[in-house]
C-alpha cells in the first residue's frame, strides 16, 4: 500500500471530479475514517494502511456528484456489481485501485488489548504494534484480520482507472473460502437453530448492516420498516430479527460480493457474513456465478434461461 | 451511607443468591461480545470491560407491549364491533448489576423524560435496583468526566462496587441498594475505604473534551454537511446509547387480535420525521446528525442544566463510519483539538 502514489493519483484526478472518497485518520488512532476531498487541502492527510477497512463504494448509490473512489480488491467487486445493476453509472465514477495485503478487524484488535483506549498504532511488516496505557503489544496482522482476508482471492482490484501500486498476486487458499459456512452446516438442525437464535438474538435492529452494505439500495422502502406493505412487526423478538436478516441475505442472492461490511458494521458482532456466504455457495453451485467479478456479466437472478446447465428440470409426466 | 466488603470468593455466591431472589441483568460475555442480559445460574458476570450496549433496555425495553386488543362481534347485533383492551404491567423486581457509572447516570437523564408521564417506565424503574461497578480505567471513546460524570460517579446508582485486589468494596447508597445487599454475606468495609478511594481516584477518567457547544457555531450547514458525509444513517449510536429515548408506537395486528407496541426508534433514520403529508423536515443525514448532537448538547442542557450524554463512548467505539461525537462537540465549542485525556 503506497500512500504517496495514491496521493499523486488523487491530485491528478481531483480537477475532473466533484470529490474524491478516500481515507484519513480518525480521532481514535485505531480507526481510519472515510474522507470526502473536494480540494487539495485534505489530500496531504490521506492515509493508506490496514486501518482502511471501510468499503467506500457503499456511498456511491446515493451520490449525485461525479466522484472518484479509492477501492481495494474486495471493494472493486462491489463496484462491479453496482455497475452491472445500473446503480452507479460508469461515467460518474473514477476508480482509483489500491492493491491490498489485508486489513485489520478493529473489533479483534480491541479484544486483543482488553478494550482499552488505544494511544497509537504502527505497522511494521506483518506486525501491528498497539500502544495503550498498559503498555505496547505486538500483534500479527493475520491474527487480527477479518475472516475475509484469510481467504482473499482478489487482493488487486478487478476494475480501475488508475492502479496505485504493484498488483498483489492472490495466494490464499481458494478451497477454504467457504470453510466457515461448512462448519455451520456440519451442525445438527437443532444446534444450528440454537446458534442463530443466540447470535441474532443480540440484534438491536439498528440496520447498520443494511446501511453499510453497498448492495442494499432500497433505502426508504426497506421491508424491515415499511407499514405498507406491513411485512414485519417492530417487535424485538428473535423471530422478527431472524426474518429481517434472512430477507437481507436473500435479497443479496447472486449480488453479495462478500466484502464483509455487514459484519464489520454490526455493533453486536453478529456473524452476518455467514448468511450471505451460504447463499453465495449455492449460487456458485447452481449457476457457476460469482458476483462482482465481471462488469459485462448479469446476475443469474436478473436473467432467465430456459435451460440451466446445473439445474435439473422437474420432468412433467 | 453504609459500606461493605465482599471477598473475591464470595462474589459468585452473592450473584447467585441475588439471581434467586429477582431478575438480575448483567454484562455477559458471548464470544467477543459483552451483552446485558438476564443471567442464569452459574453465568459469569463480565467485570473486565463495559457491555456493547447500555442496560437501558431493562427499564426502557427495545420493544414492549403497551396493551393487547381483541375485536369481537355480538351475534345479536352483528353490525357492531366491540373491542376489548388488556394491559399487563411489569410486576417483577430486577437488578442491573455491574453496569458502569455512565449507565446509571443515563437513567437519571431518561427519568426526566419518562418518570412522571409514563406508567410503564415508572413501574419498571421503581422495581429496579442499580448496583454499579466503578471503572478502573478508560476505554476507547470514554469521556465521562467531561460531561459531569466520572469513573466512580454515584449518580443514579443504588450501590457502587469498586473492585479491589482481593475483593469488592461496596458503598450502599439507597434503601433499595441496602435491601438487595441485605443477605450478601457482606462484611464491614471500613478497613477497605482507603484502598477503594485510591483506586477510584487513580482511574483515568476521560476528562478534557470540551462540551459547551456554542449554538452559533452549530448553525453552519456547511459544518454539518461535512461532518455527516461519512455517516451511514444507521441507528447504532442511538440504540447503544444510555440516554437516547426516542420511540415509535405501532399496532401489530392480526385479524381479530393485535397489540400496540412501543419500540426504539432512531432520529438518525430518515423516516423518523417523515410526516403524513409526505414532507420530511429532516430528510438529509446532516440535518439528522445535527439534531442528535444539538438535542444532547444544546436543547436538553437548556431545560435540565446538563447534557443528555454520559460520555460512555459507545456511539464512538461502535460507529461503523468512525463518527466521533466528542470530536464534534469539541469543534462546536470553538476548540480545534480535544485534550489528550491520557
Amino acid at each position: 500500500m503506497n500512500v504517496e502514489k495514491l496521493k499523486s493519483a488523487v491530485r491528478e484526478v481531483l480537477p475532473s471530479v466533484d470529490a474524491v472518497i478516500g481515507y484519513c485518520n480518525g480521532s481514535d488512532p485505531l480507526r481510519a475514517e472515510p474522507c470526502f476531498m473536494k480540494d487539495e487541502k485534505l489530500v496531504e492527510e490521506m492515509i493508506l494502511n490496514p486501518l482502511c477497512v471501510h468499503n467506500l463504494t457503499s456511498y456511491l448509490p446515493a451520490e449525485k456528484r461525479r466522484v472518484a473512489v479509492v477501492v481495494k480488491g474486495c471493494d472493486s467487486r462491489s463496484l462491479i456489481q453496482l455497475l452491472q445493476e445500473g446503480l452507479v453509472k460508469r461515467e460518474n465514477v473514477v476508480i482509483i485501485g489500491v492493491p491490498c495485503r489485508g486489513v485489520v478487524s478493529v473489533k479483534k484488535v480491541r479484544a486483543a488489548v482488553g478494550h482499552e483506549k488505544v494511544l497509537s498504532v504502527a505497522f511494521e511488516g506483518d506486525a501491528v504494534i498497539i500502544k495503550t496505557a498498559s503498555g505496547e503489544k505486538e500483534l500479527a496482522l493475520s491474527d487480527v484480520s477479518p475472516a475475509k482476508c484469510a481467504t482473499c482471492q482478489y487482493p488487486t482490484p478487478l476494475l480501475y482507472d488508475v492502479l496505485t501500486g504493484d498488483p498483489v498476486e492472490p495466494g490464499k487458499p481458494a478451497d477454504q473460502v467457504y470453510d466457515d459456512v461448512r462448519k455451520i452446516e456440519s451442525m445438527s438442525l437443532p444446534e444450528r437453530r440454537a446458534y442463530w437464535e443466540k447470535e441474532l438474538g443480540r440484534c438491536v435492529r439498528c440496520y447498520a448492516c443494511r446501511n453499510a452494505c453497498p448492495l442494499c439500495v432500497c433505502t426508504e422502502s426497506c421491508i424491515a420498516e415499511t407499514r405498507e406493505p406491513h411485512w414485519m412487526s417492530q417487535k424485538a423478538t428473535e423471530r422478527e430479527k431472524m426474518m429481517f436478516h434472512l430477507i437481507h441475505a436473500l435479497h443479496l442472492a447472486g449480488r453479495c460480493t462478500e466484502c464483509g461490511e455487514c459484519e464489520r458494521a454490526c455493533p453486536m458482532n453478529i456473524p452476518l457474513g455467514l448468511l450471505k456466504k451460504k447463499i453465495n455457495m449455492e449460487m456458485l453451485e447452481l449457476f457457476g456465478y460469482k458476483a462482482g467479478t465481471d462488469p459485462t456479466d448479469k446476475p443469474p437472478l436478473f436473467t432467465f434461461r430456459p435451460d440451466e446447465e446445473r439445474i435439473e428440470e422437474h420432468k412433467l409426466p | 451511607m453504609k459500606e461493605g466488603y465482599i471477598k473475591r470468593a464470595a462474589w459468585a455466591p452473592f450473584v447467585e443468591s441475588l439471581a434467586r431472589r429477582c431478575q438480575v441483568y448483567a454484562p455477559c460475555e458471548e464470544g467477543e461480545t459483552v451483552r446485558f442480559r438476564q443471567i442464569r445460574e452459574g453465568d459469569p458476570v463480565c467485570l473486565d470491560h463495559p457491555a456493547h450496549g447500555a442496560p437501558k433496555g431493562v427499564i426502557f425495553p427495545q420493544s414492549e407491549t403497551l396493551f393487547t386488543f381483541t375485536f369481537s362481534k355480538d351475534p345479536d347485533e352483528p353490525q357492531k364491533t366491540r373491542v376489548s383492551l388488556d394491559a399487563e404491567p411489569a410486576r417483577s423486581h430486577a437488578v442491573i448489576l455491574a453496569g458502569r457509572p455512565c449507565d446509571a447516570r443515563g437513567f437519571t437523564i431518561l427519568d426526566r423524560v419518562f418518570l412522571e408521564a409514563d406508567p410503564y417506565y415508572r413501574e419498571r424503574r421503581e422495581r429496579t435496583t442499580i448496583i454499579t461497578l466503578a471503572c478502573n480505567r478508560c476505554f476507547s471513546g470514554c469521556f465521562c468526566a467531561s460531561v459531569g460524570g466520572g469513573p466512580a460517579d454515584k449518580t443514579g446508582s443504588d450501590a457502587l462496587v469498586t473492585e479491589l485486589e482481593h475483593g469488592y468494596y461496596i458503598e450502599v447508597l439507597t434503601e433499595k441498594g441496602a435491601d438487595k445487599l441485605a443477605d450478601s454475606g457482606m462484611e464491614d468495609g471500613a478497613a477497605y475505604r482507603d484502598e477503594a478511594k485510591k483506586r477510584q481516584d487513580g482511574a483515568i477518567n476521560g476528562a478534557g473534551v470540551y462540551t459547551k457547544v456554542r449554538p452559533e457555531l452549530s448553525a453552519s450547514d456547511e459544518f454539518w454537511q461535512e461532518t455527516a458525509e461519512k455517516c451511514l444513517s444507521c441507528g447504532a449510536c442511538t440504540y447503544l446509547c444510555p440516554t437516547c429515548q426516542c420511540f415509535n408506537i405501532t399496532d401489530e395486528q392480526g385479524i381479530t387480535t393485535g397489540e400496540r407496541i412501543r419500540s426504539w426508534d432512531s432520529c438518525m433514520f430518515s423516516h423518523f420525521t417523515l410526516e403524513a403529508s409526505g414532507h420530511n423536515p429532516r430528510s438529509r443525514k446532516s440535518q439528522r446528525l445535527k439534531n442528535r448532537v444539538e438535542h444532547k448538547f444544546i436543547w436538553y442542557p437548556e431545560v435540565h442544566g446538563e447534557p443528555a450524554c454520559t460520555g460512555c463512548g459507545r456511539c464512538i467505539r461502535h460507529c461503523p463510519a468512525s463518527v466521533d461525537i466528542s470530536r464534534i462537540v469539541t469543534l462546536l465549542s470553538g476548540r480545534e483539538e480535544t485534550h489528550d485525556a491520557a
